[in-house]
C-alpha cells in the first residue's frame, strides 16, 4: 500500500533579524492510511512547525525552503494557495493546542461549524447545520442542537476541544494533524479526549500525526513514534520499540524524565541543560553537549543507523537494546 | 438588566447635578452679564431694573436654587440676548451640528477603516508607511490650520466648493437637512472634511493596531486550517473581533465631535451649536451656556449608554450589570 503522506528532506526556516532559525532542518517520514504517528520532542524541537508546514500554514518570516510533502502523491510544497485551501479542513484537518484560543470568541459555534462545511461543499445551510449537530453528538457534546447556538466562552476547556475536534471531523479527513491537543487540559479531561480521539480515528480510518512533548500520552495513541531534536528526527520506530528500548540517548533521556517510570524515592534521571537555540547549533550531533555518552566521534554529523526492524536512530553509537532499561 | 438601568439612571442624575453646580459657579465667576448687555449710557436706575429682572441681584445660592428648580420642570432659563428659552435656541441649532458631526464621522470610518485594515495586514510595506505617516499629519496639524488650508485650496484656489454657511436646506422625512439639496451637500463637504481629519487619523491608527493584534491569533490560523476563505476570515472573524473596541472609541468620539465642532463651525460659519455657544460666551449669555453644557453632558451619558448596549451585541462575552 502506498503511503498517504510522504515527507522528504523537509526544511522550514525562519528568516529573522538575528539570523536564520532552522526550525525544521531535514525531516523525512511517511505515514500510511489510518496510521497514527507520534511526533515527540521538547519545546522548540520543530515538531509544531513541521505540522504547520504540511498544511502550508507557516507564517512569515518562516517558509519551507527545501524538501517535499507528498499527500496522496501530490506535492504540497509550492502548491497554490487555492489548492491548499481546498485541502485544508476537507482532506487534512488540524486540531490546535489551546482550545481557548482556536475558536473565534465572537462567533457562535454554529457559525464556525457551518462555514467549515460550506467552505468545501455546496449544501444548504440547513443541511450543514444538521451535519454539524450530528458530529457534535459524536464527539460527546450533550444536547448538541441547543449547544450549537452557544458561544465558545460558554463551554469548558474540554468541551471546547471537543468542538474543535468536531470541526476537524466535519469532512471525514484522511489525515488529522493534532498539535498537542491535550496539553492545555486537566489530566482527567486529557484522558477523555485521548480515548475519544482513538475511537474516532479507528471509526473513520483517518491517519493522524499527534504532536506532543509527553511520551506517556503518545505511547497510548501512536502506532509509530518520531522523536525530534533541534529540527531533526533523531529516532523513529514502532511505538512499542521506541518506548521499550530507546536507541537514541535523547529518547532514553526523555523516557527517564517521566516521574512515574522511576520507582518512588529513586533519583529522577534528567537531561541536563536545555534544548539548544536553533540559532547556534553545535557542530556535529546537536544533542552532543547534553549527552552523557558523547565523545570525540560525535563532532561530525551523525549518520542514520538502522537499529532494528523498521526503526532507525540518528546517532554515532545508538544504545544497544540491553543498555536500555 | 433592570438593575443596570436603575444604576445608570441614578448615576446620570448625580452627574448632571454636579455638572450644573460647576457650570453655575464657573459662569458666576466669569463676570456680571449686566455690564455687557446694557448700553454704555444706561442710567443707574435702568441698570438696577435690568439686574433685578434677570434675577442677578439675589445671592448666588438663591440663583442656583431657582435655576435648579426651573431645570426640573424642563426650563433651562431664557437667553438674556435673544429673550427666548435657551433650550429652544440650542435645539434649533442641534440638527446642523449633528449633521456635520455624523458626516465627519462617516467620512472618518468610510476612509479610515479600509486604510487601517490594509495597513494592518501589510505592515512595513511602502503603502503602510505612507498611511501611517499621513495619519501622523492628521493628528498633529492644528485643526484650525487644516480648515484654513482647505478653504485656501478648494474654495479660493480651485474655486470648487463654497467656504461658509450651510447653503440651501431641504426636508427629508420632515427633518431639515443639507443632504436634501446639492447646494447643501456642497456646503457640507469642506467643514465635514475638516472635522473628519483628526478622527480619520484616529480610525486608521486604531484599526491598524487592532488588525495587527488579531491576525497572529490562533483562531485566525484555525479558520485557515478549516479551509475558510481569506475574505471570510477578514470579513467575519477579524472584523467582528475588532468591532467592539473600535465602536467604543468612536462612540466617545461622536460625543466629542458634536461638543467640539466649535472650531470648525467658527471657521466655516456653520450655523450650529458650536457657533451659538461661542457667541453666547462672548456675550455672557449665562442661561444659554449653562443649558448647552447640560445638554452636552446629557448627550455624552446617552452615547455612553448606547455604546455599552452595542458592546453586548458585538461581543457576546460582555454582560450588563457588572456581575461576573
Amino acid at each position: 500500500m502506498s503511503a498517504l503522506l510522504e515527507v522528504e528532506g523537509l526544511k522550514t526556516h525562519f528568516f529573522t533579524r538575528a539570523g536564520v532559525v532552522k526550525a525544521v532542518d531535514g525531516v523525512s517520514f511517511s505515514l500510511a492510511e489510518g496510521e497514527v504517528l507520534g511526533l515527540v520532542g521538547e519545546s522548540g524541537s520543530g515538531k509544531t512547525v513541521a505540522n504547520f508546514s504540511i498544511l502550508g500554514l507557516v507564517d512569515p518570516p518562516g517558509r519551507v525552503v527545501e524538501g517535499s510533502i507528498r499527500f496522496r502523491g501530490e506535492d504540497l510544497v509550492g502548491a497554490p494557495i487555492s489548492r491548499m485551501r481546498k485541502l485544508r479542513g476537507r482532506d487534512i484537518a488540524m486540531i490546535f493546542q489551546d482550545p481557548m484560543m482556536t475558536l473565534t470568541p465572537v462567533l457562535r459555534i454554529e457559525t464556525q461549524m457551518v462555514e467549515t462545511v460550506l467552505a468545501h461543499e455546496k449544501v444548504s445551510a440547513k443541511a450543514a447545520r444538521d451535519r454539524a449537530i450530528d458530529v457534535l453528538a459524536r464527539v460527546g457534546i450533550p444536547s448538541p442542537a441547543e449547544r450549537i447556538r452557544a458561544y465558545p466562552h460558554q463551554f469548558s476547556g474540554g468541551m471546547r476541544q471537543r468542538v474543535a475536534i468536531a470541526i476537524a471531523l466535519l469532512h471525514k479527513p484522511a489525515l488529522i494533524l493534532a498539535d498537542e491537543p491535550t496539553t492545555a487540559l486537566d489530566v482527567t479531561i486529557q484522558g477523555q479526549i485521548i480515548a475519544e480521539m482513538q475511537k474516532l480515528v479507528a471509526e473513520t480510518g483517518a491517519a493522524m500525526i499527534w504532536v506532543s512533548h509527553d511520551l506517556a500520552v503518545v505511547e497510548t495513541i501512536a502506532d509509530k513514534i518520531a522523536v525530534m531534536y533541534a529540527g531533526r528526527i533523531v529516532e523513529y520506530g514502532r511505538s512499542g520499540d521506541v518506548i521499550g528500548q530507546p536507541a537514541h540517548p535523547y529518547a532514553r533521556g526523555l523516557l527517564d524524565s517521566i516521574p512515574s517510570r522511576t520507582t518512588p524515592g529513586q533519583h529522577l534521571n534528567q537531561i541536563p541543560g536545555m534544548a539548544p537555540s536553533v540559532l547556534h547549533l553545535p557542530p556535529g550531533c546537536a544533542f552532543q553537549p547534553r549527552c552523557r555518552f558523547a565523545d570525540a566521534a560525535c563532532a561530525v554529523p551523525p549518520p542514520i543507523v538502522d537499529t532494528g526492524e523498521d526503526r532507525w536512530a540518528r546517532c554515532v553509537r545508538p544504545l544497544a537494546p540491553e543498555a536500555a532499561l | 438588566m433592570a438593575v443596570f438601568f436603575l444604576r445608570r439612571f441614578l448615576q446620570t442624575v448625580v452627574v448632571l447635578l454636579l455638572v450644573s453646580l460647576v457650570v453655575f459657579l464657573g459662569l458666576y465667576a466669569i463676570g456680571n452679564p449686566a455690564e455687557i448687555l446694557l448700553p454704555d449710557d444706561a442710567t443707574a436706575a435702568e441698570r438696577d431694573a435690568a439686574i433685578r429682572s434677570l434675577g442677578l441681584d439675589k445671592p448666588i445660592w438663591v440663583q442656583y436654587g431657582v435655576f435648579l428648580a426651573n431645570a426640573l420642570t424642563g426650563d433651562l432659563g431664557t437667553s438674556f440676548v435673544y429673550n427666548t428659552p435657551s433650550i429652544t435656541l440650542i435645539l434649533q441649532r442641534f440638527p446642523a451640528t449633528l449633521e456635520l458631526a455624523l458626516s465627519a464621522l462617516f467620512i472618518a470610518i468610510a476612509i479610515g477603516a479600509p486604510l487601517g485594515l490594509y495597513a494592518g495586514l501589510r505592515p512595513g510595506t511602502r503603502l503602510d508607511r505612507a498611511i501611517v505617516t499621513g495619519s501622523i499629519l492628521g493628528f498633529s496639524l492644528p485643526n484650525f490650520w487644516q480648515g484654513l488650508m482647505l478653504i485656501l485650496i478648494f474654495s479660493i484656489g480651485l474655486g470648487w466648493l463654497p467656504s461658509s454657511g450651510r447653503g440651501e436646506t431641504g426636508t427629508i422625512f420632515g427633518i431639515e437637512t443639507s443632504f436634501a439639496t446639492w447646494d447643501g451637500i456642497r456646503h457640507l463637504i469642506l467643514p465635514a472634511t475638516n472635522l473628519a481629519l483628526f478622527k480619520l487619523a484616529l480610525v486608521i491608527r486604531l484599526t491598524r493596531a487592532q488588525v495587527r493584534e488579531t491576525m497572529p491569533l490562533d483562531f485566525v490560523k484555525f479558520a485557515r486550517a478549516k479551509g475558510v476563505s481569506e475574505r471570510r476570515i477578514l470579513g467575519v472573524h477579524v472584523s467582528k473581533t475588532i468591532a467592539a473596541p473600535i465602536v467604543t472609541v468612536l462612540g466617545m468620539e461622536l460625543g466629542s465631535v458634536i461638543a467640539f465642532a466649535v472650531i470648525t463651525e467658527s471657521i466655516f460659519a456653520w450655523p450650529g451649536m458650536g457657533k451659538l455657544i461661542i457667541d453666547s460666551i462672548n456675550r455672557l449669555d449665562r442661561p444659554v451656556v449653562a443649558a448647552y453644557l447640560l445638554v452636552i453632558t446629557f448627550m455624552f451619558i446617552m452615547i455612553n449608554l448606547v455604546v455599552d448596549l452595542l458592546y453586548t451585541v458585538l461581543d457576546p462575552r460582555v454582560r450588563l450589570g457588572g456581575r461576573t
